[in-house]
């Protein structure tokens, strides 16, 4: 049977995975079966309404997974290969360009014939536009994503199928960050009357027309016969049903009220669904560029002492704990900074000379005892601060609290709600918390920007300053040779993991989709943002 | 009686103006800011020329007074706001909302009558006996069981036995209709979550039928109505179940008032789009207005139905009437 | 939940008449009340397990045992383990412990708030009368889970702020019940007699009011014990109770229960099977001695 190969198959995998280039196991049937046109797509979103319907202003999955099939981007990762770092493929334009002017022009064609929903043509006045919101937002408007598009200068349309993007200096980042799934496409002429106006309102190009929005219940979607890849959508129309419980979502699948959720569920309701349904289901499996972190708040004694921090990183035993925690939890993978598909990421044996990763756990938690009573802190007892989601942020809590509880010290757990969590953070008031690294498309170099201090990256809350870190990923950023730069990472890692104990990695997250097994065409990636269109999703039924 | 009606109508206004101010002070004094949560939903960074612009937007950059007497002077006006989080009309948000809330605390209440009353008043004829006894315990474990645990069990039964007779898994439809356009769909839904409640529900009305009715078969007039020779069945249709309804009735009022509120356990065990989970969400949100609305509204459910039960039992209890 | 049994007026004070001796009325209690008993040793089995948590069970309640995860009830664990392995009958027990100290807590606080805010209420009656009562029913009208939510998003989850969380409800309604009873004391002659004889207000409240209001404020307190407990589950089902890895009936609920409620279902029954026979034996024993300290109430 097909879920039990899959599952045999996720097994293996784990156990060659760790530190290795593999990332994805896909556990679905081969391509080469011919996609059938019809059938309506019933979904759950793993959320309560999204604040709005606006890309270019939200940042939660919610606005993606509601409102995606809705829209055009520029370009995107391929929807065949979504697992790929560095496959990118047009979708508005005709061919991906090569930059000019020494890496810093960008120009692409834009296809013809292209319509919004309400008939108008789009065109490349539409595109520059769109971005020229993301990039340098007008009075009142606000771009999540602004500050990854410093390196661009302008962006313009020259005539009505060109776009030309032009950058204040050559990077590598920029192409990467151009594939963000929340740069979608809008009409120029509502942007110039109404810049709000989407955030209540669609108006796209996208494989689907909206066809309604019921409050706090369900989006819908039809299919747009006008769209420019021929033959798509295969689906006559889609259903998105907001369901922020996970019990109700598994019990939806279950009972076949919805085909499957694009999130990820946790190991436990894959197991039920596997032995309920059997072969009627799909499993897609994949490591996850999410993390939990642990951050001690260097502000706070005694873990501005590096010895306190880098006791509490010797005390965990991830090896042992992440086979284990893969059974209950949405994490999976041990490994260092780097997302562990990546070529850039730390192997096996480099891992283990990091503290909280040595072989040997008696070893680890010998050291950690000796480092505790040498700083004075036997016994210390501290509270972890944590967000109100189970998945897996309380499940690793739990398991991190039992660990630190071997090496003596006496944990309680500290949980809030989303708001006065960020509140806690951004005010440093809390002892250790528990945090997270979230990234959309693998971008290794941009992505460990998070264990820089705050004065350079803004979504770090340890409250330290560390200008030698700060110089060794500069350097690092610039190396163009490769070997010399994995040798970097190297060395700004175990800075980072071990000589400063600024931040502890606790075991990468994991990605399960179990899906109804008539459900074919989507592809399972690193990211929960990307490649959610639905273009390419066909019902076998 | 007029002057009892005059007072007791004045009373209600301090417990509404309480009641914002509690809800205002209450909500303001949870750490954090919606505009950070909403901006920064993937991970805390924030532009702070974005936040003070969704300051200035939501009027949270004005002084805590004015906004408090915005707040109550829309209230009496009835104009509840624009929702922080979404920015749709209060009105709207929760006009969505209501009709699952109402269909099944309408639901409940009628389960929870039909089950009680009759129940309740035999458990009292026939004090300790086997019958007192079996009722007792079913209120009692209904009053005992954790209401989401028995939707939680509710809800897995369900499916559980839909699978073993039918070979596949039934579930009650997870999106809403409403009844007039599809009568059948819409009470699959809402069934099992007004049997869950209903059950608490009934619970404490039987508990509440049973010593009422014990009370007044007590009473000197029962007592006489016997030894006149009355058969037993007008006794208890006639004079007891009467008299006995009034504190049943007023509880039933009470505890309607509670559901909507109480419904929130509910909502999120049965993932219903109604009130009860719009209030948490409000609350998780740091809406201000929309909390504050829903507040407002159910302590004025609250408030108006202890009103109506109070001037009900003045005009129907002589002794409070001419007191 | 509104207690609105019409208020309990003894006809004799109470306090001065103590005529059968009190070994006798106990025993008359069991006999005629076999639920209440029934109640009452449910009530003293969770006790005692709570009590000697440390003594009964077999494990630590919050070490993780990756070897032995979800396993059924066995001769090793013999309510079986949960998602971390951890025992299920050790964390029931020490669950007992929590469930105890917050029942009672929050039951006695709240009772003993709403004692002397209802008496000071009836007692001196007029301007002080009129405020607390709108400030009572303020918070009475409130809506439970909305204030819980604000005060634990305020003060934190843990222990002491779900004990907080979960009395300010409580208190409103014992405070009206307990003046409804005094309010009727309040006229009787006894009342009128002692101040005539010229003795303090304090005097009068200790010894004459509260012990005939004391009927309907001990039903109250056991009715708020199991409350309360069934106010913790509720919260920790929301994510807002006590937190891991401490032991916690509404906790493990809210963990284990529909995530494994297919696969591994005895982590939701315990439980929840713990809570219910907990609250329902508070609640038959508080209706037993309803029953019994009502003399409208007994048998013929």
């Amino acid at each position: 049977m097909i879920e039990r190969l899959g599952l045999g198959a996720v097994g293996l995998g784990a156990a060659l995975c760790i530190a290795s280039l593999c990332a994805t196991t896909v556990a679905a049937p081969a391509a080469t079966d011919t996609p059938k046109s019809g059938g309506i797509l019933t979904y759950m979103i793993p959320a309560d309404a999204p604040p709005s319907f606006d890309g270019h202003r939200e940042t939660t999955y919610a606005t993606v997974h509601a409102v995606a099939p809705f829209y055009s981007v520029l370009i995107r990762v391929n929807p065949d290969n979504p697992s790929s770092t560095t496959d990118f493929v047009c979708d508005l334009c005709t061919e991906m360009p090569t930059p000019t002017d020494g890496g810093k022009t960008y120009t692409f064609k834009i296809r013809e014939g292209v319509k919004f929903h309400d008939g108008s043509p789009l065109t490349a006045a539409d595109v520059a536009a769109s971005w020229q919101e993301i990039i340098h937002p007008s009075e009142g408007v606000s771009s999540a994503r602004e500050s990854y598009f410093i390196m661009v200068d302008k962006v313009e349309a020259t005539d009505a199928t060109t776009v030309v993007f032009r950058l204040k200096f050559a990077t590598n980042a920029f192409l990467p960050a151009l594939a963000d799934p929340f740069a979608w496409i809008y009409k120029k002429e509502i942007l110039v009357k109404n810049p709000h106006w989407f955030e209540k309102n669609i108006m796209g190009s996208g494989p689907f027309k909206f066809a309604g929005y019921e409050i706090g219940q369900s989006i819908k979607g039809e299919r747009n016969p006008d769209y420019y890849h021929k033959g798509k959508p295969y689906l006559d129309g889609f259903i998105g049903i907001f369901a922020a419980k996970q019990a109700v979502r598994v019990d939806a699948i279950r009972a076949d009220r919805a085909a499957m959720e694009f999130r990820g569920l946790p190991p436990s309701a894959r197991d039920e669904l596997v032995r309920e349904l059997g072969d009627k289901i799909t499993v897609q499996t994949s490591d996850w560029n999410c993390g939990n972190l642990v951050t001690p708040n260097h502000k706070r004694k005694p873990f501005d002492d590096v010895r306190v921090r880098r006791a509490l990183a010797l005390a965990i035993d991830s090896w042992n704990g992440a086979p284990a925690l893969a059974k209950i939890a949405t994490v999976h993978t041990v490994a260092g900074i780097v997302f562990p598909g990546s070529p850039l990421a730390a192997n096996k044996e480099e891992l283990q000379k990091l503290a909280g990763f040595w072989p040997d756990i008696g070893k680890s938690r010998e050291e950690a005892k000796r480092l505790l009573k040498e700083a004075g802190a036997e016994g210390l007892k501290f509270e972890l601060m944590n967000r109100n989601v189970d998945q897996p942020y309380k499940y690793v809590a739990t398991w991190l609290i039992d660990e630190w509880s071997k090496v003596g010290l006496q944990v309680t757990q500290r949980v809030l709600p989303t708001g006065p969590f960020f509140d806690a953070l951004r005010h440093g008031t809390f002892d250790v918390t528990m945090d997270f690294n979230c990234q959309g498309v693998v971008n290794p170099l941009l992505d460990i920007g998070k264990f820089l201090p705050h004065s350079v990256y803004a979504e770090n809350y340890g409250n330290y300053d560390d200008d030698k870190e700060i110089a060794l990923y500069q350097a690092l950023l610039r190396e163009t040779d490769a070997v010399k730069q994995r040798a970097m990472l190297r060395e700004f890692e175990k800075y980072v993991l071990d000589t400063q104990a600024h931040m502890l990695m606790t075991p990468w997250w994991n990605r399960i989709i179990p899906a109804r097994s008539y459900v074919k065409g989507w592809k399972i990636s690193p990211s929960h943002y990307i490649n959610q269109d639905l273009a390419n999703v066909w019902l076998d039924k | 009686m007029y002057r009892y009606i005059v007072n007791r109508v004045l009373l209600v206004i301090p417990t509404l103006v309480g009641a914002a101010a509690l809800v205002f002070v209450l909500m303001r004094l949870i750490p954090g800011d919606i505009c950070v949560v909403r901006l920064s939903s993937g991970g805390g960074n924030v532009d702070p020329r974005a936040v003070a612009l969704c300051h200035a937007e939501l009027g949270l950059d004005r002084s805590p007074i004015l906004q408090f007497l915005d707040f109550v002077w829309g209230f009496f006006r009835l104009d509840f706001g624009i929702s922080m989080w979404s920015g749709k009309p209060v009105a709207e948000e929760i006009a969505a909302r209501l009709p699952i809330s109402l269909e099944i605390a309408v639901m409940a209440t009628v389960v929870a009558i039909a089950i009680s009353v009759p129940l309740g008043t035999i458990s009292a004829l026939k004090q300790n006996s086997w019958i007192d006894h079996v009722v007792r315990t079913i209120a009692i474990a209904g009053i005992a069981t954790p209401s989401f645990w028995l939707g939680i069990v509710a809800i897995l039964a369900v499916l559980d036995i839909s699978h073993a007779i039918f070979g596949a898994p039934w579930m009650p439809p997870i999106d809403y209709v409403p009844f007039w356009q599809d009568p059948l769909r819409n009470l699959s839904m809402v069934i099992l979550p007004a049997l869950t409640v209903g059950y608490r529900y009934a619970a404490v009305t039987m508990r509440m039928t049973r010593s009422a009715m014990l009370e007044v078969l007590r009473e000197d007039y029962i007592r006489t109505a016997r030894a006149k020779g009355l058969v037993e069945r007008i006794i208890i249709n006639r004079h007891a179940l009467k008299n006995a309804l009034l504190p049943v009735v007023t509880l039933i009022g009470i505890e309607f008032a509670f559901l909507i509120g109480g419904l929130v356990v509910t909502e999120q065990v049965f993932n219903l789009n109604g009130v009860g989970r719009l209030f948490v969400l409000a609350v998780q949100n740091q809406d201000y207005t929309l909390t504050q609305a829903l507040v407002m509204l159910t302590v004025a459910v609250f408030v108006l139905t202890n009103l109506v039960v109070d001037l009900l039992y003045a005009w129907l209890d002589p002794r409070i009437r001419y007191g | 939940m509104v207690d609105l049994s019409p208020p309990y007026v003894p006809a004799v004070d109470i306090a001065a008449e103590s005529a059968r001796p009190s070994r006798e009325r106990i025993v008359a209690f069991f006999r005629r009340q076999p639920l209440g008993t029934v109640g009452l040793v449910l009530v003293l089995v969770m006790a005692a397990a709570g009590l000697s948590a440390e003594w009964i069970a077999p494990y630590n309640p919050t070490s993780n045992d990756f070897a032995a995860m979800t396993q059924p009830p066995s001769w090793a664990h013999v309510m079986g383990t949960d998602q971390f392995g951890r025992d299920l009958f050790s964390r029931i027990v020490f669950g007992a412990r929590t469930a105890l100290i917050v029942g009672f807590s929050c039951a006695i606080v709240g009772g003993v708030s709403g004692l002397v805010l209802g008496v000071a209420s009836a007692y001196f009656g007029g301007r002080l009368d009129l405020v607390l009562q709108r400030v009572l029913d303020v918070v009475m009208a409130f809506p439970l889970i909305i204030m819980a939510l604000a005060v634990i998003a305020i003060f934190g989850s843990g222990v002491h702020n779900v004990i907080l969380a979960i009395t300010i409800p409580l208190i409103p309604r014992c405070a009206r019940v307990v003046r409804s009873s005094a309010l009727a004391i309040r006229e009787v002659p006894y009342i009128d007699a002692a101040r005539a004889c010229g003795f303090g207000h304090t005097r009068i409240i200790l010894r004459h009011m509260v012990p005939n209001v004391l009927a309907p404020f001990l039903i109250m307190l056991t009715a708020f014990v199991g409350q309360a407990i069934l106010a913790e589950a509720s919260l920790s089902y929301l994510g807002l109770g006590v937190q891991e890895p401490t032991a916690a009936w509404g906790l493990m609920l809210q963990g284990g229960a529909e995530e494994y409620a297919s696969t591994a279902p005895w982590i939701a029954i315990f439980p929840g099977l713990a809570i219910a026979l907990t609250v329902f034996g508070f609640s038959l024993f508080g209706d037993a001695l309803r029953d019994a300290l009502d003399p409208k109430l007994r048998d013929r």
